[in-house]
């Protein structure tokens, strides 16, 4: 399996704060991986850098064999790598449908077509005019991830998708990336939504205070000491409780 | 030649003492309110004519009414907050807030208006018009004595910012408001108490002005559009970048003012746009993201 | 759903009626607009047309920049001054006289526009608070120029070409081409809104760091929205010109002006195509009548007391604030099916109409 992106060394303060050190992490193409840690472990500061969002103070960021160290977000997404936000950053004065269509720039003929396509994908395309500032949250999500589509984007980040939504909705949004990512996709996955994490991601990745302590399959990482130590005190309740069929062949 | 220079940068400083009070008070209002108070310009000329009646009527010494000017301006601040922007919401609040500010400004100037008429006024004390004979220098006492109210005032703020808990809660506020909420700061209160000082700092400074100018209600547009310059050239939001963009521009102003009277004013406005150019955060603006 | 089904989103959808009624009602305005000058003949009012119809097309060339973009401008008394000084300038090195004048009027739009070039780049790099502050230096810097330069006529100013018409139908061509002006801003500021280049602005004004980050070329977007609209006021600012006559410093660069013409717009609705004109409608009138029968002072203190007044009762303006009234009445009773604009959405929490990819 081929590595389609993947950052070097990545450093990145914000005055005297290490948000990144030395990050080093792989996406292996076709795989739905998992970025984990507690909080203020630099999760959203790797997805600014590899975006362009942010400028990398030193370390190199490269999809597939192409460094994109610091190049404009907009070339970026050209690239094809999407990207969402935490708190989600639609158009809310434009319609849904609008919104699909600013995000259509690269991408003219056809656009209102695609766009459809994908508000229907998503689940939300009887909202096409209305506006978007009226959308509930999850909702919003769903346009996010929608009018990043729109760009036929191989490997997509997203920031927490899980995160503020109800149950049913996360359950969407992991089949939605299911299929997506059966369809060949590639998803680099920021969530605390220990759940969703496991049960959606063939690899996952650990950072602490901005380095990778662990990287591997759900599994073998959940059980890693070093992120038992980072989570200490935080999830660690959580990590262990996630086993929802308990491997029989393991003692209890 | 080298003369008139000197006395040129020296006046400039003194002067920019007193647009330094002025800046500060707008410049600290940016910082907690996040809004632009166009009417501070107006606010000046407000401050100089409560000054121009009370020496007028109780034949008060311009400093000592500052003991009546600056705690009624302070009130008068603290109701504008309240009746005219607390009120706006939303996402286009920065430009409202403007264009409300711009309004309640155009008021204020009618009001002015129609009180005490379009004449030129000057305020007036023995310090006025008489000056010191220092090293060749002439040095007016107003000016000596603005300098020195200024930099008391400045002190004191410094002092209310840096050393009392209620400092502590605008500084947190200027940094992030949802996290001074979050700790409990009651921001309404700031945000009100912030409004009044820095509308009663402009008193002061009106006071100054209004000795060393002639002005009419229509002062406050010249006035404003220093002010602005000048704070945005400081950095939105930064009080040192006030005081050091203030002596800077008008002394910058004052020295041009030697050679090409009618050009010195558009200097002011060039080296703002030049330098925003280069640095379009002002000399010590915070790096901020744009938009929104 | 077809794409057929989903009809693209236009202005005319937003105010919730038939399309054929909102034409309907455009042909009358504009025929009422046509006839007025033969309705009300008597040049007071007819003068009150001419500078209303000016004032339609300022707001309206403030509003598809500053409206949609959300970069609001207190500058644009610049491109008017400047478009009214370089048709006096002109006028007067080249020797034209007579009816001769109006030929000129393009070079006030060119004008307009070249100024706008500059005057984009240094301003539009900046944040909005940034922006607003140095429109206002460079009106400062304009006036000034205006005194100063002996070429601008300094405080005297300028003075247009004498026209020989009878007294008595003076006014009118100026209606009919103020008229034009205010027809041709609006139906720009429509062509704009129902644009790609419209929807980019207004993404801008939403969020324009993630706009670039999908594609968006903000720079080039804004700039050109910016030339628009400082060609249309230039224009403008050189019919006024002709009207009155004359030009000087605080006339042609007025500090109230763009406080006047954001306020038409605020009123009226910002970021719509009728707002600015309403607004427009409603206050210049109002303004001309105050300045004529009251001191000039108390037109101050009313103008900024509307402005406060329609911020803080109407803070999106009449015509959206108008428009979900009328909608809001009309959909009382109704299933909470999402398909218009605000209210019926906002009804649903979830995507309860989640729809299953068929693929």
């Amino acid at each position: 399996m081929s590595v389609l992106l993947r950052t070097e060394g990545v450093h990145k303060s914000y005055g005297g704060v290490r948000a990144l050190d030395t990050c080093t992490i792989e996406v292996d193409e076709g795989t739905v991986t998992g970025l984990i840690g507690p909080n203020g472990s630099g999760k959203t500061t790797l997805f600014n850098v590899i975006t362009g969002y942010a400028k990398a103070d030193a370390g190199e960021v490269y999809l597939a064999d192409r460094r994109i160290t610091n190049i404009a977000p907009d070339k970026v997404f050209a690239l094809g790598i999407g990207r969402t936000f935490q708190l989600t950053r639609i158009f809310p004065s434009l319609t849904v449908m609008e919104n699909m269509l600013v995000a259509s720039q690269h991408h003219r003929a056809g656009a209102r077509k695609r766009a459809i396509e994908q508000l229907e994908f998503v689940g939300i395309a009887g909202y096409h005019a209305s506006l978007a500032g009226t959308l509930s949250y999850g909702q919003r999500k769903l346009l996010e991830l929608a009018y990043i589509l729109v760009a036929d984007p191989a490997i997509i980040l997203l920031d927490e998708p899980a995160g503020g939504v109800n149950l049913s909705l996360v359950n969407h949004i992991a089949a939605r990336i299911r299929e997506l990512n059966a369809a060949g996709k590639t998803f680099l996955i920021v969530e605390h939504n220990m759940e969703f994490v496991m049960g959606l991601c063939h690899q996952v990745t650990v950072l602490d205070s901005g380095t990778v302590v662990a990287a591997g399959p759900p599994d073998i990482v959940r059980t890693d000491r070093r992120v038992l130590d980072a989570y200490l005190g935080e999830d660690i309740e959580d990590i262990e409780d996630t086993d929802e069929d308990p491997d029989p062949s393991e003692g209890t | 030649m080298a003369r008139e220079i000197y006395q040129a940068i020296v006046d400039g400083i003194l002067v920019g003492g007193v647009y330094a009070l002025m800046a500060v008070g707008l410049t600290l209002i940016f910082g907690v309110l996040d809004i632009i108070n166009i009417a501070q310009g107006v606010m000046v000329i407000l401050g100089a004519y409560l000054s121009y009646e009370l020496a007028a009527r109780l034949n008060l010494d311009l400093f000592l009414g500052l003991l009546i000017t600056v705690p009624a301006m302070f009130v008068i601040g603290v109701v504008i907050e309240l009746a005219f922007i607390r009120p706006l919401r939303g996402r286009e609040r920065t430009s409202m807030t403007l264009l409300v500010s711009y309004a309640v400004a155009l008021i204020i100037e009618g009001i002015l208006y129609q009180t005490f008429g379009a004449d030129d006024r000057q305020l007036n004390a023995w310090y006025v018009t008489s000056s010191v004979h220092v090293f060749g220098f002439y040095l007016p006492y107003i000016y000596l004595f603005g300098f020195a109210l200024a930099l008391v005032l400045v002190m004191a703020l410094y002092g209310l910012l840096y050393r009392t808990g209620f400092g502590r809660s605008v500084r947190a506020t200027m940094q992030d408001e949802t996290a001074a909420r979050l700790v409990g700061i009651n921001i309404s209160r700031v945000a009100a108490i912030t409004f009044g000082i820095g509308v009663a700092v402009t008193a002061a400074g009106g006071m100054v002005y209004g000795a060393t100018n002639s002005f009419n209600p229509n002062s406050g547009y010249d006035l404003i559009s220093r002010l602005l310059a000048i704070i945005i050239l400081g950095g939105l939001g930064s009080i040192g970048g006030a005081l050091v963009a203030s002596v800077f521009m008008i002394t910058l102003e004052s020295v041009v003012d030697i050679w090409q009277p009618e050009w010195a004013i558009v200097v002011f406005y060039a080296a703002l746009v030049i330098v925003l150019l280069i640095r379009p955060t002002g000399f010590f603006g915070r790096k901020a993201v744009r938009a929104q | 759903m077809s794409e057929d089904q989903i009809a693209s989103p236009n202005v005319l959808s937003r105010f919730g009626g038939l399309t054929g009624l909102r034409l309907g009602g455009v042909v009358v305005l504009l025929a009422g607009a046509l006839a007025f000058p033969v309705l009300f003949p008597n040049p007071v009012i007819t003068n009150y047309g001419v500078f209303a119809l000016i004032f339609v097309a300022v707001a309206s060339a403030w509003n598809f920049f500053s409206g949609f973009s959300g970069y609001i401008s207190l500058g644009n008394a610049v491109f008017f001054g400047s478009g009214a000084y370089a048709l006096g300038i002109a006028a007067r090195d080249w020797h034209v006289t007579g009816t001769g004048v109006f030929a000129l009027l393009p070079l006030s739009a060119a004008v307009g526009a070249l100024i706008a070039v500059p005057f984009g780049l240094i301003a539009l790099r900046v944040r909005r608070h940034t922006f607003i502050v140095i429109t206002i230096a460079v009106f400062f810097i304009f006036q000034l120029m205006a005194y100063n330069f002996s070429f601008t006529g300094g405080t005297t100013g300028l003075d247009a070409p004498f026209l020989p018409w009878a007294a008595q139908t003076y006014n009118n061509p100026f209606y009919y081409i103020a008229l034009g002006c205010a027809v041709g801003a609006i139906a720009l500021s429509w062509l704009i809104r129902r644009s790609r280049f419209g929807l980019q602005l207004r993404a801008i004004r939403d969020d324009e760091d993630r706009a670039r980050g999908l594609g968006v070329r903000a720079m080039r977007v804004k700039l050109s929205a910016f030339v628009l609209s400082g060609a249309v006021t230039g224009l403008v600012g050189g019919v006024w010109f002709l009207y009155l006559t004359q030009v000087q410093p605080p006339s042609g660069f007025d500090p109230l002006f763009d406080l006047s013409v954001v306020l038409m717009a605020f009123l009226g609705g910002v970021g719509t195509v009728s707002g600015p004109v309403l607004g427009a409608l409603i206050i210049e009138p109002g303004q001309l009548y105050l300045t004529a029968n009251t001191n000039g002072y108390i037109s101050e203190i009313l103008l900024g007391s509307l402005f406060l007044v329609a911020v803080l009762l109407v803070p999106r303006g009449i015509i959206p604030t108008g428009g979900e009234y009328i909608r809001r009445l009309t959909t009382r009773g109704r299933a909470a099916i999402p398909v218009t604009s605000q209210g019926a959405a906002a009804q649903v929490a979830d995507p309860a109409p989640v729809q299953e990819a068929q693929r």
